[in-house]
């Protein structure tokens, strides 16, 4: 009779496993999880919470990736099993379908507008700061877009290399310096050296003789114009004086 | 972090283990004690985010955990989900210890596994009252039923656990 109750008692005893509270709190979304993922790009380490992803980085080693989420996220982190369809995940976001839902809480808005903005710049092209600036309503913070751009937590993913100088510099970039950026856009089907030459010669627009539409170099629509209708625009004035309009889809200028 | 989440934080961490042997017991093996246990801590976290601050003050975190954990209990079973599963111990866990640690293991999971088949109006008034160590009137709180019955119901499962069903019991 005593046995039975103390049985009982002991029972009540038994501790919880090993790390249940920080799988727990990682996920509400106060404790963030990784994993190391090999991707096209190579290693590159993914951090998570309940409300999606919340940093990447090809950082050497594990300890490495921990210490800069520390520092630059400002939360606690543990190394975990991913959940099962992240990593087709990631798969599908390098390979351009979106599919990826993001935790941004730590950024301030203008922040979160200029990576939400970043996001929406298709796979194999490229867009100068001045543009993200001018779309999300702020066209004289083109330093601070950069400034943005330099700390995004979650780069690769959130494609701040497809932000690139106008004046045919590549830029700088946070994920890994100058030719990270390069190779990560040939990888994505930017033809980088054209684009530079270009940008160094002046030639910022491409303006089509047969529809009189302007557009950014990289613009998808333009892809498969015949050569010998291809007339390249130095500025926009002198696009719209020629009788050009800008492009409704890559948006070279303020549609009037 | 705000306040909220520091306080949940605390939570967490001074209740686990509580609330853990609480699912053990109910559910009969560390897996869904797990799941269990770690549903009722998100839902513990998304009300307190709704809480006033008065409330979550005047809130007592113990039979309030308990309640929950029953409710995730009751609301789980509704699913089918086969009873009695790897009777033998389950896998090999990574904390497995000194040898009597390892013993002591095997032979609470097997008590849980037995308390948990109990009718659940006797496993639950059994399990707040002897593994929990909730007095009556406590237990009845969290079970939102009069002491007399949470008692008899406590006497009845034990009754039960011994073995000796002379008194019908049902389902």
């Amino acid at each position: 009779m005593t046995t039975l109750t103390t049985d009982l008692k002991r029972l009540g005893d038994v501790k919880a496993p090993a790390g249940f509270a920080d799988r727990l709190l990682a996920h509400v979304g106060m404790v963030d999880s990784y994993a190391s993922f090999e991707t096209v790009l190579g290693t590159v380490y993914v951090a998570w919470n309940g409300e999606g992803v919340s940093a990447a980085s090809r950082s050497a080693s594990p300890a490495d990736f921990e210490e800069w989420f520390r520092k630059d996220v400002g939360r606690q982190l543990i190394a975990a099993d991913p959940p099962k369809d992240l990593a087709a995940k990631i798969e599908d976001e390098l390979q351009g379908r979106r599919r990826m839902r993001f935790d941004l809480r730590g950024l301030t808005p203008f922040e979160q507008a200029v990576l939400r903005k970043t996001r929406e710049i298709p796979r194999g092209e490229v867009r100068p700061y001045g543009w993200v600036a001018r779309e999300i309503g702020r066209p004289a913070a083109m330093r601070a877009v950069g400034t943005a751009l330099a700390n995004n937590p979650i780069p690769y993913f959130i494609p701040c290399h497809r932000v690139v100088r106008m004046d045919g510099k590549i830029g700088n970039y946070g994920g890994g310096g100058p030719d990270a950026k390069r190779s990560i856009l040939t990888l994505e089907g930017v033809r980088v050296k054209r684009l530079e030459e270009l940008a160094r010669a002046g030639m910022r627009y491409q303006g089509v003789k047969s529809t009189k539409i302007f557009c950014y170099p990289t613009c998808h629509t333009g892809r498969h114009v015949l050569e010998k209708n291809i007339v390249w625009l130095h500025d926009e004035a002198s696009a719209r004086a020629a009788g050009f309009r800008p492009c409704k889809v890559c948006r070279p200028a303020a549609v009037a | 972090m705000d306040g909220t989440e520091r306080l949940f934080e605390r939570m967490v961490h001074e209740h686990q283990d509580r609330v853990f042997a609480f699912s053990l017991a109910l559910t009969g093996n560390r897996n869904d004690a797990e799941e269990v246990a770690q549903d009722t801590f998100l839902r513990a976290y998304r009300a307190l985010v709704t809480y006033e601050p008065d409330r979550i003050r005047e809130l007592k975190q113990k039979p309030w955990l308990h309640r929950i954990a029953l409710n995730v209990v009751r609301n789980r079973a509704r699913g089918t989900r086969p009873r009695l599963v790897e009777l033998n111990g389950s896998e090999p866990d990574h904390a497995l210890g000194p040898e009597d640690g390892a013993l002591l293991k095997i032979e609470m999971d097997a008590l849980a596994q037995r308390v948990a088949c109990l009718p659940a109006r006797y496993r639950n008034a059994v399990v707040l009252r002897h593994v929990q160590e909730l007095s009556y009137e406590e237990a009845a709180d969290a079970l939102g039923q009069p002491v007399g019955t949470v008692k008899s119901n406590v006497h009845r499962g034990l009754k039960l656990l011994r073995g000796d069903n002379d008194d019908d019991s049902d389902n």
